[in-house]
């Protein structure tokens, strides 16, 4: 067994588009997913994402690179003696097939027999709980349930790597969510690699192992949803994973790992974690997430002594409260506004405890969360 | 004047009446198609089905007088083989027009989306020609000093001419060429509706692409086929110029027997009594078909 359950090297694939020209879908893709591993593909719409999964399945071939699946270059072999499977994003269950029938069609193409058959599809519905709807159709179920067919018709075949395709993304919300924690643990029961596409960042970050931040055909990024969401490499995925601040710099310092970074805009320099390939004078993203501010009184002087750098003074423009913690604006001039977001960890009902609007306050960036980012793509 | 006259009449109003009653507001809706199978339907079929319990007077003309004649007639060796010839031969169309249809919508289905329009042009090309005149180019095709003989024999394929005009052969060929754009368009309506995502599917499920072919194509286009076959099989089992045309004298359809009852024989009665033992014998024959093949009310929209 080699290393890697799937391995793109240096992948592309442009696609001829009708207006005459050439798109590419996937531009100089590397990555390498482990065995048994639930890796995710997460980016905006047209990324390439479902491009990248339709040529580890062999419905498309890549125009440069290869695609290696348990240590074999795939080249232009077909789909069907490819070991991995598919769970569309539409379903594409068989609509003049029942439930038995379209979970029972990749053993029959197998020449598995019959009894073995009855068996194992009987096994199937059942772990995903649908053995009372073995003799409906398709259009007789419900969403999730089509959903859980696709699912079963697919781990039947027990392939060394399993692809899903936005395969909740017609289930709503609350659907949806059950549904991630269940091929969650179904996925850790089957030991089966899963290679999951979607584009909601919060999906990913809930169900991955680790995910690929994809952007205009490129990789951008490949980590654990903690390396992801903490340390993103630049300004794209920061922005698309969670929420965020931006403030524009310029690289003045760098000393084992802190920078020291120019506000241009505020005359002032603020210091953060970045990345060693910054070069001094270069234009950068300053990058800090709503929950890792810390506001004061503008009258507190303590916390200006200790960290005198990374505090910004501002105006609080609007407040939210929503329950678990508190969404605030501030203003910190130029037109900049910055979101904090302050955790209710002391319930009172004391409204002096809260800020309002028109308070003065001191931003404080705590520079282990401040990051700075290249401004482009990495 | 009593009070409640108003109360009274606006009960009776007909916009009250289609606002309160939801049967009535049920065949207002429907009454625009009821009118139209009525006047297009209905009372043609009346007419033909009262026409064949008449009988035909001296000069042709109709003798308003109820008896079963018609149909004793009917119940006659000669008539019962037209029929089955007759069967026969719209099945024949229909199977020929499936398995040369058949490809001929795959292929168009499975184009690029921007050629398809042009591919379904060239099918309904034909009908922009008279039929009559369409015929007649078949004729000069097929007869004996025709354009397939010629160059058969000019390439030296053959030796002696093909006499395949006025034989069965060249009604078959006719029916086919007529009626192949009625298997092509419904079949090509139910292939161009499954989607891609459906095969891959199955290739990703281990099907080869002739099984894939077998197990997902073939079934999900079987409504389409059926539909072609009715739409063929019917006007089929109906025509007469095909063989009148291309048959010579040799080939009776049922369609030239009802046919020469109304316009050579002038009886209309006898000629009515035919019509409507078609039409039974084609309505048993799609019920059946479309039962069997497990789709009913579908095919109807
Ligand atoms: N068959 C094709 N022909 C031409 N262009 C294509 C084809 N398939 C995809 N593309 C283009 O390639 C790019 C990537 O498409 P892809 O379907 O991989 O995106 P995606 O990341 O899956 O997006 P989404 O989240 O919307 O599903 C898009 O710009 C798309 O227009
Ligand atoms: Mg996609």
């Amino acid at each position: 067994m080699d290393e890697f359950a799937v391995e793109m090297r240096d992948v592309v694939k442009i696609f001829p588009t009708p207006e005459g020209g050439e798109v590419a879908a996937v531009n100089h893709v590397t990555l390498q997913i482990k065995h048994g591993e639930f890796f995710s593909m997460l980016g905006p719409s047209g990324c390439g994402k479902t491009t990248s999964l339709r040529m580890m399945a062999g419905f498309e071939w890549p125009t440069e690179g290869e695609i290696f699946i348990d240590g074999a270059a795939m080249g232009r072999t077909p789909p069907y003696l490819r070991p991995i499977n598919t769970v569309f994003q539409s379903y594409a269950l068989f609509q003049h097939m029942s439930v038995f029938q379209n979970v029972a069609f990749g053993l029959e193409m197998e020449h598995v027999p019959k009894k073995e058959i009855e068996h194992r599809v009987g096994a199937a519905l059942e772990m995903v709980k649908l053995s009372g709807m073995s003799r409906r159709k398709p259009k007789q179920l419900s969403g999730g349930q089509q959903q859980r067919v696709a699912l079963a018709r697919a781990l039947i075949k027990r392939p060394a790597v399993l692809l899903l395709d936005e395969p909740l993304g017609a289930l709503d919300l609350k659907l949806r969510k059950e549904m991630q924690l269940e091929l969650k643990a179904l996925q850790k029961e089957v030991g089966i690699t899963f290679v999951y596409v979607t584009h909601d960042q919060e999906e990913a970050l809930t169900m991955s192992d680790r995910i690929a931040v994809m952007s205009q055909g490129k990789v951008l990024q490949i980590g654990t949803p903690v390396e992801i969401y903490e340390r993103p490499n630049c300004r794209f995925v920061a922005d698309f994973i969670g929420e965020t601040n931006f403030l524009k710099g310029k690289v003045k310092k760098i000393e084992r790992g802190l920078l020291t970074v120019e506000l241009p805009d505020f005359s002032q320099e603020i210091k953060g974690m970045g990345h060693e390939n910054l070069a001094v004078g270069q234009d950068v993203s300053v990058s800090i997430r709503p929950e890792k501010i810390r506001l004061e009184d503008d009258n507190n002087t303590t916390a200006v002594e200790e960290d005198k750098d990374n505090i910004l003074r501002g105006k609080v423009l609007a407040t939210a409260y929503v329950g678990s913690d508190t969404r605030i604006i501030v203003d910190i001039g130029h037109d900049i506004h910055m979101v904090v977001w302050e955790q209710n960890n002391i319930s009172t009902l004391d409204p002096q405890a809260y800020y309002v609007a028109d308070d003065k306050v001191l931003v404080h960036l705590p520079f282990e969360n401040t990051l700075v980012l290249p401004e482009g793509v990495a | 004047m009593s009070t409640d006259k108003p109360e009274l009449k606006r009960k009776h109003s007909l916009a009250h009446i289609l606002r309160e009653n939801s049967a009535v507001q049920g065949i207002a809706l429907i009454s625009p198609t009821a009118i139209y199978m009525l006047i297009f339907i209905v009372l043609p079929m009346i007419l033909v089905a009262v026409l064949s319990f008449m009988s035909r007077g001296t000069y042709g003309n109709v003798v308003y007088e109820f008896n079963f004649q018609n149909y004793v007639r009917l119940v006659d060796p000669l008539y019962f083989r037209i029929l089955l010839y007759s069967l026969g031969v719209g099945l024949a169309t229909m199977v020929f027009t499936i398995m040369i249809g058949y490809p001929l919508a795959y292929f168009i289905a499975r184009s690029p989306a921007r050629k398809r329009s042009f591919y379904l042009f060239l099918i309904l090309l034909p009908f922009w020609t008279n039929f009559i005149i369409r015929i007649y180019a078949w004729i000069m095709i097929l007869r004996t000093q025709g354009l397939l003989n010629t160059v058969l024999l000019d390439l030296g394929l053959i030796q002696d001419p093909l006499e395949i005009l006025y034989t069965p052969t060249a009604v078959l060929i006719g029916m086919v060429y007529e009626f192949l754009p009625f298997m092509v368009l419904p079949l090509y309506t139910s292939l161009e509706k499954i989607e891609n995502a459906q095969m891959e599917a199955a290739a990703d499920l281990g099907a080869r692409p002739w099984k894939v072919f077998l197990r997902v194509t073939l079934p999900l286009s079987v409504p389409g086929m059926i539909a072609g076959s009715i739409l063929v099989f019917i006007p089929a089992m109906g025509m007469f110029v095909v063989p009148d045309l291309m048959g010579g004298a040799k080939t009776v359809l049922v369609g030239n027997v009802i046919r020469n009852q109304f316009l050579t024989s002038r009886d209309w009665p006898f000629g009515a009594a035919a019509s409507m033992l078609l039409m039974i014998l084609t309505l048993a024959f799609t019920l059946y078909y479309t039962r069997k093949a497990g789709f009913g009310e579908e095919l109807l929209v």
